[in-house]
């Protein structure tokens, strides 16, 4: 006997999503989930980024990682509030699912807040697959690593609103092809918005700031309307 | 790398989904539609199945796995096309925004129970 089902696996995780974008929405909090494979430097350039738009924006992060509290020590230096979600001690979840969000964000506190950030766990394969309920997606890859990833794992960057090649500063030492790399990313995703940046030098970060005003403006106004 | 928790989201709707009045049901095929662009990986999906379906009505299970092909859609000439390549540039076009239409389910469609 076959009995008919019809239903999304993670049909779960975006009802959870659901409700964590009415409650972002609720309180007025521009949401950015931020991706990339481990050591990419996205907790740099967090900690540049943040330096650089608060106070204007007043900004909360965050942190997931299977261990430690590095990341989270990292970043409360630049006086944004911050908290860490370790998914396990002993190799956990590879990715931050939208139930553990919710959780950490009222914990965290959203209504003092323009822009929270979601770092998520270092990983180009599975976080893309989870909607955490969040306004926007950029993705961080860097120059150590290969021009043909983002062929590699189209699904990444195919859901990202915004990339981020980092690192920049190391170009002269590489044989990395950084057109190259742009050229891939747009073949996965046409006209995605690419900034090449350094966070080490913070060469590049104007455009990259001026976009995520711009989606923090955008958004705040549509909900003040 | 997640496929223990989609195996275990899988399990509990098709036990959810077998009737109460079947006496000791036994599910012998699970249909599902997976896309291409799905970050799910068969052989791992099967390995978990088989380690949390022991000792329930849904032991031995085999899946069945229908791939859906990754369909883009321009937005700026509305051409549709389908892709085995992650190369998804509108070929009129060349750089206007896509959206994919289909290639990310993670679905179940239907169970087979055994007959008793």
């Amino acid at each position: 006997m076959e009995i008919n089902i019809q239903k999304r696996v993670l049909e779960k995780n975006e009802t959870e999503a659901d409700k964590n974008r009415a409650f972002f929405k609720n309180n007025k909090v521009f949401v950015l989930n931020m991706m990339s494979s481990p050591g990419s430097g996205k907790t740099e350039t967090l900690c540049k980024t943040l330096g650089k738009l608060m106070p204007e924006i007043r900004v909360g992060v965050i942190v997931g990682d299977v261990c430690t509290t590095n990341d989270a020590d990292r970043l409360e230096v630049t006086g944004a509030k911050v908290t860490q979600i370790n998914t396990d001690q002993f190799g956990g979840d590879c990715h931050l699912a939208a139930p553990l969000i919710d959780a950490s964000a009222r914990q965290l506190g959203c209504d003092d807040l323009d822009l929270l950030i979601v770092e998520n766990i270092g990983n180009l394969v599975c976080p893309a697959e989870f909607d955490i309920g969040e306004d926007a997606r950029a993705v961080v890859l860097s120059v150590t690593e290969g021009e043909d990833k983002p062929l590699k794992y189209p699904l990444m960057f195919q859901v990202a609103d915004a990339a981020i090649l980092n690192k920049i500063d190391l170009l002269p030492y590489l044989d990395f092809d950084a057109p190259l790399a742009v050229e891939n990313m747009k073949k996965v995703h046409p006209g995605i918005p690419v900034f090449e940046i350094s966070a080490k030098t913070e060469e590049g970060f104007d455009p990259w700031l001026e976009w995520l005003r711009t989606k923090v403006k955008e958004k705040l106004g549509i909900v003040t309307k | 790398m997640h496929e223990m928790g989609i195996a275990e989201q899988l399990v509990k709707i098709a036990l959810d989904a077998i009737p109460d009045e079947i006496e000791n049901p036994r599910v012998e095929i699970l249909n599902l539609r997976i896309g291409k662009l799905a970050a799910v990986v068969e052989h791992s999906l099967t390995f978990c199945i088989e380690i949390i379906t022991k000792d329930t009505p849904l032991e031995n299970v085999k899946l069945s796995i229908e791939q859906v092909p990754v369909k883009i859609h321009c937005l700026t000439c509305h051409k549709e096309w389908e892709t085995d390549t992650p190369m998804f540039k509108c070929p009129d076009c060349k750089d206007g925004e896509v959206k994919m239409l289909t290639g990310r389910e993670i679905e179940i469609s239907s169970l087979e129970l055994a007959d008793n």
